[in-house]
């Protein structure tokens, strides 16, 4: 509770910071922590409703714990193009989980996002903001490492 | 220090790079860079010139546009021009120390060019490669070849002049100035960016806003990426320029925060101007969240106010009553950096190239399946045969141009038949597409066109907002035909349903978002109606891409019997002994297409028709 403390108090609890409170939340946490959301709603005095009709709005904010290693497919036109439908399939295969998931074991989580930009290196994923670009199907079994 | 004396020392700084006695190493460090590998090899340099004991200025800058040849390090050594290699891997970035720099040799491998640097310009067959010689660098000229988070080399090369001349004239004089330069908005509709200055500096009030909307959520766009991780100075005196015009009371830049790498140049370079002392308008840096549609100004404004970003109705416009209800400028990051240009180098370069209609040049980001991807930067009025195939140099392994996607999911696709057309705002927009913010994907004869509309189709309704019903629904509804047109459950009613459906989207929308929606369907259906009969009648996908209408098929003739694709195929699909050819059990075949991945005779081919 004292590092939400913290983060709360770095602002002054008007409107226009719910989203960077946010954002500073996620960073500290991983996640959204339905605590913090209460929290925050007393900070700036916007409901609770409200506040999580803003935090669903947008795609960055997540309500699960995010694994150790989070993995973040681009699904670009680029990356589109040159075959992320196969990267994602393999990496659930090879993971056992659904994208937006977190693994049972809180080793990997799986996203896959709208674009990051590297559409020249197509097609590309990110491990804990560490970017892979000109990624195969046959490289996930070796990037992702399973500890069984 | 005055600013005269602040720019002599910069240039002093700045050009003893190229010119001083210590070797200097430019590595392409931004985010395209580095994902290739650009800190492994810096890391490499660095380990090597400490161990021969070599000194050396190693210079991290941003992309040079090249990005298919990255990781790109460029040398210079004494008064000599200097060399740009790429790609370079670990072992020729030793060999580049050793040869190029204790050797004094040029290395004769992967050499994109020479280049020089000076007062008078920058010059060398870099800029005369088949890559280069039909760009005309004018937004991106600093970009490769600056330290973006060293201020100097910005003030060294003409930098920061333009908002001081700006701060001598009056409002009139710069509106003025940019109405002669005919610059249209670069972030995809084309408004005239004086009228745009001029309404808001007009209207009576005492509070006003500048926004630079550096929200840039097209997949298959990375120009204001590059921009701001290359030269995120030229878009900040940009924005203290119009900030300076309407009397803004505070400036704030609207980034994604999938972009860390520009925000934290962004920070620097806010930081370095406060230091000079220029920094005249206070500068608040809003990070997104992740939305598409707060691209969109009056959703990106709903953001920045701590709100759900959706769009509400215009007018009034953002000019009249735009962030807090108070008038607003909202600009594209191209823009402003356009702004800077014009007030830096004169209107009349400026406006020398480009069309009628059309003034400067564009950026866009070539990607897809084409030789030479990369950032570029183009006069309007280029064709897109010229930059497809001059620029680009044409389509990989042999393959045949079917396609190109312009503009994002509010653009279009046009067939190859029309790579004649000149890429300006006015011939896009009546063939279909739109400029759009300069995402130019290149399709091959291995894309179906139906599956591409399906992709932007899935994307806009993923992101639409839900405020209004016809794109909330429409593109709902036209993306559940398409869903089953791609896995082979189309009728042939279907193609009227969806002309219907696109027609209504595109004329009832609220915002940009929904009204441009429906035009990758309506393109793919103009230019592409016979992808369309085949998946609905035959049930096949003529480019062997959609899963449900194709198959994976090996090829008797080709196959060693290796059991490679054997040993890769997750689901024991593939059969066969040893030193025989193998067959595809088509029932168990997943379709993932691993084999076709490792199978090194080329012996596994996609064939259309379900199997």
């Amino acid at each position: 509770m004292q590092r939400l403390r913290k983060i709360l108090e770095s602002y002054q609890g008007k409107r226009e910071d719910i989203i960077p409170v946010l954002q500073d939340i996620q960073k500290e946490y991983g996640y959204l922590p339905e605590n913090a959301l209460k929290e925050l709603s007393k900070y700036t005095g916007v409901s609770e409703g409200q506040i999580y009709g803003i935090a669903t709005f947008y795609a960055q904010f997540r309500f699960k714990p995010k694994g150790g290693k989070h993995v973040i497919v681009c699904t670009g036109t680029a990356c589109h193009v040159k075959g992320s439908d196969q990267i994602i399939d393999t990496i659930q295969r090879h993971l056992k989980i659904k994208e937006g998931d977190t693994t049972p074991d809180h080793e990997y989580s799986l996203e896959a996002v709208g674009c990051i930009g590297c559409c020249s290196l197509a097609p590309c994923i990110m491990i804990n903001e560490k970017v892979i670009s000109k990624i195969k199907p046959r490289q996930i079994k070796r990037l992702l490492p399973q500890k069984s | 220090m005055n600013f005269e004396e602040l720019v002599q020392e910069a240039k002093k700084e700045y050009y003893s790079i190229f010119q001083g006695e210590l070797p200097a190493i430019l590595i392409g460090s931004a985010t395209c860079g580095i994902s290739a590998g650009a800190n492994e090899i810096t890391k490499v340099i660095e380990d090597e010139i400490t161990r021969e004991n070599i000194e050396a200025r190693i210079i991290p800058v941003g992309c040079i546009g090249s990005c298919y040849a990255e990781p790109i390090i460029g040398i210079f050594k004494g008064k000599k021009e200097g060399v740009l290699y790429g790609p370079v891997n670990k072992n020729l970035a030793k060999k580049i120390i050793k040869e190029n720099i204790m050797e004094d040799k040029t290395v004769k491998e992967n050499i994109l060019g020479t280049i020089h640097v000076n007062e008078a310009g920058t010059g060398g067959s870099f800029f005369e490669s088949d890559f280069m010689r039909l760009q005309s660098r004018q937004i991106l000229r600093r970009c490769g070849l600056i330290n973006p988070e060293d201020i100097n080399h910005y003030l060294a090369t003409g930098g920061y002049t333009g908002l001081l001349k700006a701060l001598e004239m009056g409002a009139d004089e710069i509106i003025n100035t940019i109405k002669k330069s005919g610059l249209r908005g670069r972030g995809g509709a084309g408004f005239p960016t004086w009228l745009k200055w001029n309404l808001c500096r007009q209207s009576n009030s005492q509070e006003k806003y500048i926004i630079c909307n550096a929200d840039e959520g097209d997949p298959g766009a990375f120009m204001n990426r590059s921009l701001l991780e290359g030269d995120p100075h030229s878009v900040l005196e940009g924005i203290l320029i119009g900030a300076h015009t309407i009397k803004a009371k505070k400036a704030y830049i609207y980034c994604r925060a999938e972009y860390p790498a520009a925000l934290k140049k962004l920070k620097k370079a806010m930081k370095d101007l406060e230091k000079i002392g220029l920094l005249n308008t206070e500068i608040v840096i809003k990070k997104g969240a992740g939305a598409f549609v707060c691209g969109e100004e009056t959703a990106l404004m709903a953001s920045i106010e701590g709100r759900r970003g959706m769009p509400r109705t215009r007018p009034p416009f953002p000019t009249t009553k735009g962030l807090w209800g108070k008038p607003t400028v909202i600009n594209n990051v191209e823009t402003f950096a356009a702004i800077s240009l014009i007030f830096q180098e004169g209107v009349e370069q400026f406006s020398s190239m480009g069309t009628e209609s059309s003034k400067g040049t564009k950026t866009f980001s070539l990607v897809g399946d084409i030789k030479r991807t990369g950032l570029i930067e183009v006069p309007l009025g280029t064709t897109l045969k010229e930059v497809i195939f001059d620029i680009g140099g044409g389509i990989k392994n042999g393959e045949n141009l079917k396609a190109v996607q312009i503009g994002g999911p509010s653009g279009g696709c046009l067939p190859a038949s029309m790579i004649d057309t000149e890429i300006d705002y006015d011939s896009l927009t009546s063939a279909g597409a739109i400029m759009g913010s300069g995402g130019l994907v290149v399709l091959s004869d291995n894309s179906c066109m139906v599956e591409i509309a399906r992709y932007f189709l899935e994307f806009t309704q993923r992101e639409s907002c839900g405020k209004c019903v016809p794109c909330r629904l429409g593109t709902q509804q036209m993306l559940l035909i398409l869903n089953d047109i791609v896995q082979g459950n189309g009728n042939p009613e279907d193609i009227e349903t969806l002309h219907e459906v696109a027609e209504t989207v595109k004329a009832a929308s609220l915002c940009g978002l929904g009204q441009t929606a429906p035009n990758p369907v309506l393109t793919t259906l103009k230019y592409f109606m016979e992808e369309y009969v085949e998946h609905i009648m035959d049930k096949r996908c003529p480019a062997a891409y959609c899963r449900e209408l194709m198959h994976y098929f090996i090829d008797k003739e080709r196959c060693t019997g290796c059991m490679a694709c054997l040993k890769a195929c997750p689901n024991n699909a593939i059969v066969g002994v040893e030193n025989e050819p193998h067959f595809i059990d088509q029932v168990k075949c997943l379709k993932c297409g691993s084999c076709m991945d490792v199978c090194r005779e080329g012996a596994i081919l996609k064939v259309p028709g379900p199997g």
